[in-house]
């Protein structure tokens, strides 16, 4: 037992020592956002003093310059809004090609469960050149897009869980006069909710990280926050501002950590059941 | 019940059908079509046969050189983070303090988006080898390593969670019958921990594979593909072939056909093993 102890002492060593190289990118990037923009390239690891310290200067010349908080805002409409019809949509297209067996069915299921292992590579020009055609190059246009990308790995989930309901419930729904739509909403999606939860999150997680489809139909106009980012970059040919880039980074990685923070539990169960069924 | 459902199907099905057959099933037909034609938009193709797959491999030399890449990239990534992950979970299932401290901040990375997650190591990378007068440009060592470094300080949090679960499911009696029969701690490793959780490890090596092979935002973010086009990934040189040289779509569609191709076989691999797998049990 004594042995064990000690063992556990040394894994608790190697751990937090591991955590801090884990954490240390990102402070890196925190601690830089405040200093200034000419000691950021000369002594990256010092920390700021009273002569590098900046205060907010960077935050601020970072937002003015980039638009961020407009492609924050774009952002969070876009994977709200696409996350939801996924949940919506995909859930009832689930139910549907479940409970009604024929050979149709059973063939949109297959070509669901054949869109997963298409890499967006295959399709980004004709997915792009069709899209424009059809208007959806903007960011409600960009919803429906997201449907259809989204919908292979939702389907798949949803009628997992579906296929182990038991059809009685639903079946005395119906007796009791209820439409199928009625019978849906109120008595089988609430029993989808932790599926409807795990898929609502992993969406949300690609959505809001997602650049090239965004940078494709959106373009430079209506930047998301990676195209934003990217864009910074690209178009500053070596002589970036690096303190506002900084900032730029510390304003994305914020809204994640706190997404995080909050549904930390629901996030790594999702993340489990995703990479178990998918 | 069944008929009664059916009459609704243009509010159950046509949404997401709908959309599922414009954004994907419309392009990704019109995309194999397009690959045997010279085109710069859809609607000026002309019929070349293989020309583009020939064009491809041998007057192009760098989507060889990205596969080469790709390859070499995706078997030191699946090797390091597979093991790593595999070490931390072993480590984090034993009885220590701060369990759930350490996941969460090992986890953390995962959640990033690429481009960032690309740039906060440039930043990194860059500076500590500008102490020597390099940056990562310099050599496509540097960056090949550079995104090793970053695929794993990405992935080891997921896939680390995947390993917890399977050690977790494995039933405490079988242990402790181990331990008092007097089995060391290395045998209860390699004759019980390793062969109940290889569902898992299926699992994290396909994750890690694909997640590898497909590599864009971060491959974009880390080093655009500098020096040259040395350290352009596979997804980066389709990329680059549509939208960085005029008149070369066809090729880039071609090119876009042999990776999904190369994609599809190892999926259909892993669930070849899966399904075999879950006969066994």
């Amino acid at each position: 037992m004594k042995d064990g102890k000690k063992t556990n002492v040394i894994a608790f060593t190697v751990l937090l020592f591991l955590s801090a190289l884990f954490l240390f990118p990102i402070y890196l990037v925190v601690m830089n956002s405040f200093k200034s923009r000419f000691n950021i390239v000369s002594e990256p690891f010092a920390f700021p003093d009273s002569e590098t310290f900046v205060g907010l200067e960077n935050y601020i010349t970072g937002i003015e310059s980039s638009g961020i908080i407009d492609a924050l805002f774009r952002t969070v409409f876009i994977t709200v809004g696409s996350v939801l019809a996924i949940v919506i949509f995909t859930s009832m297209t689930a139910w549907y090609i479940t409970r009604v067996k024929n050979k149709y069915t059973k063939g949109i299921y297959y070509l669901f469960l054949f869109s997963m292992i298409v890499p967006f590579q295959m399709v980004m020009f004709t997915m792009t050149a069709v899209c424009i055609k059809l208007g959806l190059n903007n960011i409600f246009g960009i919803i429906p897009v997201y449907l259809g990308f989204g919908s292979g790995l939702s389907v798949f989930m949803f009628s997992g869980f579906i296929k182990s309901l038991p059809k009685e419930i639903e079946e005395a729904a119906m007796i009791d006069g209820c439409s199928p739509l009625k019978t849906f909403f109120v008595v089988v999606f609430p029993i989808l909710k932790p599926t409807a939860i795990t898929v609502a999150i992993l969406n949300a997680m690609w959505i809001w990280n997602d650049f090239l489809l965004p940078y494709l139909l959106l373009g430079t106009n209506n930047k998301t926050l990676s195209v934003a980012i990217q864009i910074t970059m690209q178009g500053a040919y070596g002589s970036i501002n690096w303190g506002g880039f900084m900032a730029m980074l510390v304003l994305a990685i914020i809204p994640i950590i706190i997404f995080y923070m909050f549904c930390q539990k629901y996030i790594i169960k999702g993340v489990i059941d995703g990479a178990v069924k998918g | 019940m069944e008929k009664n459902i059916k009459k609704y199907f243009p509010i159950f099905l046509l949404p997401t059908l709908i959309s599922f057959i414009l954004v994907f099933l419309i392009p990704f037909v019109l995309g194999i079509y397009l690959s045997f034609t010279k085109f710069t938009t859809v609607e000026n193709a002309t019929w070349v046969g293989i020309e583009n797959y020939i064009q491809a491999f041998t007057q192009d030399t760098n989507f060889l050189n990205a596969l080469w890449f790709t390859v070499k990239f995706t078997v030191v990534s699946v090797i390091t983070v597979n093991v790593l992950a595999f070490c931390l979970a072993l480590i984090l299932t034993r009885a220590i303090r701060g369990t759930s401290f350490f996941r969460t901040v090992f986890f953390m990375p995962n959640l990033i988006g690429g481009i960032v997650l690309g740039y906060i190591w440039n930043l990194l990378i860059n500076s500590v080898l500008g102490m020597f007068g390099y940056d990562i440009t310099y050599d496509a060592k540097f960056g090949f390593w550079g995104l090793v470094f970053l695929m794993n300080w990405q992935l080891i949090g997921y896939m680390m969670v995947i390993y917890i679960a399977g050690i977790q499911n494995i039933p405490k009696e079988l242990n402790e019958a181990a331990r008092i029969d007097g089995a060391s701690p290395f045998n209860i490793l390699k004759n019980i921990t390793i062969p109940m959780v290889m569902p898992s490890v299926t699992i994290c090596l396909f994750l890690t594979l694909t997640n590898s092979f497909k590599l864009f935002d971060q491959n974009l973010a880390l080093t655009g593909g500098a020096p040259a086009r040395e350290t352009s990934m596979l997804a980066l040189d389709i990329f680059n072939t549509f939208y960085g040289r005029i008149g070369w779509q066809g090729v880039g569609q071609a090119k876009a056909v042999v990776f999904f191709l190369i994609v599809a076989t190892i999926a259909f691999i892993q669930l070849k093993i899966t399904a075999r797998k879950e006969v066994e049990q």
